[in-house]
């Protein structure tokens, strides 16, 4: 479980969020809502452990965390904005060394098979610069298929995607949430997830 | 106020994925490489720039054989020293900028290994072609067979150095405005040292010394730098992505 307690940040001198406590259980994801600049991603940096909050505390499984906590590098799968791709290698090679950074090793037949689910299989050789903005956005989403990390923090995963890639998004979600994942999802557009599984939170 | 889940599942259990220090160190290593091969041309300038620099030497001062062999060694050095300075400011700022960076730092491999592995490939493609070309370049000068020989294992010696301290300096100035001309002031002065022993080498050779006492400080500094500068450059890379 992740549980964020009376966290605080700000900005140079603007306070951009404080006194925000939320818990995500396994199995849950946690919509994060608001405006542009209202600190979605300052959120989501904090608790992929990439920053220090300016007041309150991470805990996960039960356990304050502080930044690049071990804990958190081996259970955190964090999608940030930036798409961490080498415009120089392929979609296959690119997929394979990130996988490879979070730890894990992964089979050809696996690789196969995510780089299918994202519908990139005849781009799999091809260098990653000559993808598109939503074909490295679907490049990221393998690289969750295959993670093993119980924690998503996912930053406008929907950006760029086409109403199937959402779709996969969602799928992708779901799955991970069935297999009693967590997720934290700072978005714009509201996936609609069965709303067992989901909750809001809004940053105002 | 947020509702309680209705379905309340069991954590995923908890998965260890390899963290060992060997295997970010590989990572990193390999991953260098692989780019730094698919970019070739880029290599090769900075090859080229190395030989281009020390070939200028002659020609703006003196073509007069003894003055030349008493200045090699130290203009071979400061070449080197420029090249491995040519790339620095790409070794982080390009993973900085794609978010590589920030993956590398929230890998399970300690952020000092995956910097460590970093720096040997920059040491394997830029300091490592300034060894093996410094014997030819030392003969365009006229340095005698034996002086020319310790010049090449002080390089051997003391080019890691400068890929080690360059790293820190490369992590500090990341994500500056200008980061690339602050990059080398920082650097070039922490480099002194290193030019001096790695120069005066070739002095101590012509002075019957022996080149055991350089040689040993230059190796000295390197054992230093080697356990040093990982640690420095990752801490450097941390701060500069919180």
């Amino acid at each position: 479980m992740l549980e964020a307690i009376e966290l605080a940040a700000r900005r140079g001198s603007s306070r951009l969020f404080s006194s925000l406590s939320f818990s995500v259980e396994p199995g849950c994801a946690l919509f994060v809502t608001g405006a542009n600049g209202t600190g979605k991603t300052t959120l989501l940096r904090i608790l992929a452990g990439l920053g220090a909050p300016s007041g309150g505390k991470v805990r996960w499984r039960g356990v304050d965390v502080a930044p690049f906590a071990q804990s958190l590098r081996d259970d955190v799968a964090y999608g940030g904005h930036l798409p961490a791709l080498k415009d120089e290698l392929t979609a296959e090679e690119n997929l394979v060394l990130l996988v490879a950074l979070t730890g894990e090793t992964v089979d050809s037949a696996r690789l196969r098979d995510a780089l299918a689910s994202v519908s990139l299989e005849r781009q799999a050789r091809l260098p990653a610069r000559a993808l598109s903005q939503g074909q490295r956005r679907r490049l990221g989403l393998a690289r969750l298929a295959l993670s093993r990390r119980p924690l998503w923090l996912l930053d406008e995963p929907a950006t760029a995607l086409d109403t199937a890639g959402i779709a996969l998004l969602k799928r992708l979600i779901t799955g991970h949430l069935e297999h009693g994942g967590s997720a934290l999802v700072a978005t714009h557009q509201a996936l609609e997830l069965p709303a067992a599984h989901s909750r809001a939170l809004s940053l105002s | 106020m947020m509702a309680e889940p209705v379905v309340a599942l069991r954590e995923m259990p908890a998965h260890t994925p390899d963290s060992g220090a060997w295997s970010g160190v590989r990572w990193a290593l390999a991953r260098d490489l692989k780019l730094a091969l698919r970019s070739r041309a880029e290599l090769g300038v900075q090859v080229l720039f190395y030989v281009i620099v020390v070939s200028l030497f002659p020609l703006a001062s003196t073509p007069e054989k003894n003055q030349l062999a008493l200045m090699g060694p130290g203009v071979l050095w400061v070449a080197a020293l420029l090249a491995s300075l040519l790339s620095l400011p790409r070794l982080f700022a390009s993973d900085y900028a794609d978010g590589t960076l920030e993956q590398m730092a929230l890998s399970p491999y300690p952020l000092s290994a995956l910097v460590s592995g970093k720096m040997i490939a920059h040491w394997l493609t830029t300091g490592l072609p300034v060894v093996v070309l410094a014997p030819l370049l030392g003969l365009q000068y006229g340095i005698d067979g034996e002086a020319l020989a310790a010049l090449t294992v002080a390089l051997l010696v003391g080019t890691p150095i400068l890929s080690l301290l360059g790293a820190i300096g490369a992590a500090l100035t990341l994500g500056l405005r200008g980061g690339g001309s602050l990059l080398a002031l920082l650097v070039l002065p922490l480099c002194v040292p290193v030019l001096i022993f790695g120069a005066g080498t070739v002095d101590a050779v012509h002075a019957g010394l022996g080149v055991a006492a350089n040689l040993s400080l230059l190796g000295a500094g390197l054992l230093v730098a080697i356990v040093g500068a990982p640690l420095a450059a990752s801490a450097a890379v941390r701060i500069a992505l919180d």
